[in-house]
């Protein structure tokens, strides 16, 4: 009772899907400080031994439901048996991936249990609340912080009567690490038997086809990405360009991605992918909390932007105000011209 | 029936958009249409494009202006709508909300199907539709791209998965949300703005000059129902900022922290010195 729980997903290949592992990793920080537990819930058919995958994480209980019903994912029978365990073991917390599977079980559950859910967090963390009206302290809740309203605010969200507060987080927003490659945990096996109603199970699967990711700008360590204000698909192409030249993948924010100039496996932001590149070259993007979201932790960070007051560049190391139809050609060349 | 959302068009922020406050003016967005609310219509009318006698409900909640939308999506082909409006509503999170539309959806069954966007891009939480469909206990087929097959007893989509895409079948009743990748939806259609241009709620028609009694007895599909926290009989303590469980703690307006930064122009020199820096400071290169 009252510990941590994440949902791990599983990838194609039955193994702890990348946002998962950052979940653990973020699940043991905060059970660390609330001094409780971490479990970690795993649901799919033929998962012999992944416990070993999740152990190091720190996590002290594997509760395992393992069926030919349960895989390939459908949010009715995954969200019956999350639903039943959530109701069982009463955790404080419960994680999930914002996927496509979390995104689709995640809010079936909260509904099922009359709790709070906080979609796309980017930051989670412990803190007090003080219900002045009420007159009543809350300690130690879990901080829900995302951007709202488009990306113009951020806003911290809490759930202070209901448990478990469930908050979903992005790929890549939270780091994975591991916590001692010998932890040991132990494993709990749900039954499934006879859980099920026909409407659990009422969605039948015909056919999947799974298409390898095309681009991955998530592992590249330099981005060039370009907003609205690049204005046209053509001029896209001086982005790739550059970004070519310096061995780097091109990024997009919503508002390009939004203007059909880049596609969306591109998008960089709250509803992209998260990036930590080496270096961020921001072309014609204005600065919308947003797409900042997703790459303001940047080692370093080029804007290059006709308006010398974009909000962007209060964030950015080197500010160029410029046409970027001419700064691109040009560093290009200068690229060329001084790389050993 | 179909879930949609009048939205502040969060996509054209001006500079007008936050008041010196820090809060939202709301004034200042125009409110549209929810675009994958759109893609939703488009949708559940390809579904009545191939069912004989299909009938396509609009369903809303929001202020009494939310009602454009219920016109607007009767331009384009729906049959009618209702739009749930009470300020009892106000403060409500996406568990409230669902279970307001949900008391709303039961009243207005039995149905097939409840098609709703995927997400509306004012709070991108992609909840209310799934939340509804635990509400209203029906299964749920989620990030629908493409309707491939309907009939009176089931349908099959492809749906969007996390690396790729499925085709899944489902008998009736379920819920489907909508991605914002599928068809675009249909313009308005002339013929039937001509026939429904007149469609009001009842609180619009108290504010018309015009005496519309003769044309709503003659035609009762153009009075959108307006429905209170009474009429779907709704527990008024799962509603609004009671029923809500989440809270907003703190909001922030957004200010970039000050980090020291260059200014630089766009003269060669300046880009040359720039480009140097990088490549010494193993940055690039």
């Amino acid at each position: 009772m009252n510990n941590v729980f994440i949902y791990c997903e599983l990838t194609e290949e039955n193994h702890i899907a990348d946002v998962s592992q950052e979940l653990l990793t973020k699940g043991k920080t905060l059970a660390n400080e609330l001094g409780v537990k971490v479990e970690a819930l795993v649901i799919g058919h033929q998962l012999n031994g992944i416990e070993k995958e999740i152990f190091p994480y720190g996590v002290d209980i594997v509760h395992l439901a393992d069926d030919a019903k349960l895989s390939p994912f459908t949010s009715g029978a995954h969200a019956r048996v999350l639903t039943n365990i959530l109701k069982q073991e009463e955790p404080q917390i419960a994680l999930f991936g914002a996927t496509a599977n979390g995104r689709d079980v995640g809010p079936r559950i909260a509904s099922a249990l009359k709790c709070g859910l906080t979609a796309d967090c980017t930051s989670l963390i412990i803190g007090d609340h003080e219900d002045k009206k009420a007159g009543k302290t809350y300690k130690n809740l879990l901080y829900q912080i995302r951007p709202a309203f488009g990306g113009n605010i951020i806003a911290t969200i809490i759930n202070p009567e209901t448990k478990p507060q469930i908050a979903t987080v992005r790929e890549g927003v939270m780091k994975k690490e591991i916590f001692d490659e010998n932890y040991q945990g132990v494993v709990k096996e749900f039954k499934v038997d006879g859980i099920f109603s026909d409407l659990d199970l009422a969605i039948k699967i015909i056919d999947r086809e799974i298409q390898p990711p095309k681009v991955n700008i998530k592992g590249s360590q330099i981005i060039v990405a370009g907003g609205y204000g690049v204005g046209s698909k053509e001029n896209f192409e001086l982005l790739a360009e550059l970004a070519h030249a310096l061995g780097g993948e091109v990024g997009a924010s919503r508002a390009a991605v939004d203007s059909g100039f880049a596609p969306h496996e591109r998008q960089v932001g709250q509803t992209g992918v998260t990036v930590r590149p080496k270096l961020y070259i921001a072309c014609g993007i204005s600065g919308a909390v947003q797409h900042t979201a997703g790459m303001s932790d940047s080692a370093q960070i080029i804007s290059i932007n006709t308006d010398p007051n974009a909000p962007i560049n209060k964030l950015a190391d080197y500010a160029i105000t410029g046409k970027l139809e001419e700064v691109i050609p040009m560093m290009i060349k200068y690229y060329k011209k001084n790389s050993k | 029936m179909v879930l949609a959302k009048q939205v502040p068009d969060t996509r054209n922020v001006g500079k007008d958009a936050m008041k010196a406050d820090g809060t939202v003016n709301r004034a200042a967005l125009p409110a549209i249409f929810n675009p994958e609310d759109l893609n939703a219509l488009e949708f559940a009318l390809k579904v009545k494009d191939r069912i004989k006698d299909a009938e396509v409900i609009i369903l809303t909640m929001g202020p009494a202006r939310a009602a454009e939308i219920i016109r607007e999506a009767m331009y384009r082909g729906a049959d009618k709508g209702y739009l749930i409006t009470d300020r009892k509503f106000a403060g409500s999170d996406t568990l409230a909300t669902s279970y307001a539309i949900s008391l709303a959806v039961k009243k207005l069954a039995p149905f097939n199907l409840l098609v709703a966007g995927r997400q509306a891009i004012d709070g991108d939480t992609a909840q209310v539709g799934p939340q509804t469909a635990e509400k209203v206990g029906i299964p749920q087929i989620a990030y629908a791209l493409e309707l491939l097959a309907v009939n009176e007893k089931e349908i099959t989509i492809k749906r969007r998965i996390e690396r790729g895409v499925e085709t899944v079948t489902g008998t009736y009743p379920l819920a489907v949300t909508v991605h914002g990748s599928a068809d675009d939806c249909r313009p308005r259609n002339a013929k039937r703005l001509m026939q429904v241009k007149h469609a009001r709620t009842v609180s619009e028609l108290q504010t018309e000059t015009r005496d519309y009694t003769e044309l709503m007895t003659a035609r009762p599909d153009l009075k959108i129902q307006e429905w209170s926290v009474a009429d779907i009989g709704a527990d008024v303590e799962q509603l609004g900022l009671s029923g809500s469980p989440t809270k907003v703690k703190a909001i922030e307006n957004v200010v970039f922290q000050a980090k020291e930064s260059k200014s630089l122009g766009s003269s060669d020199k300046e880009i040359e010195d720039l480009m140097i820096e990088l490549i010494d400071g193993h940055m690039i290169g």
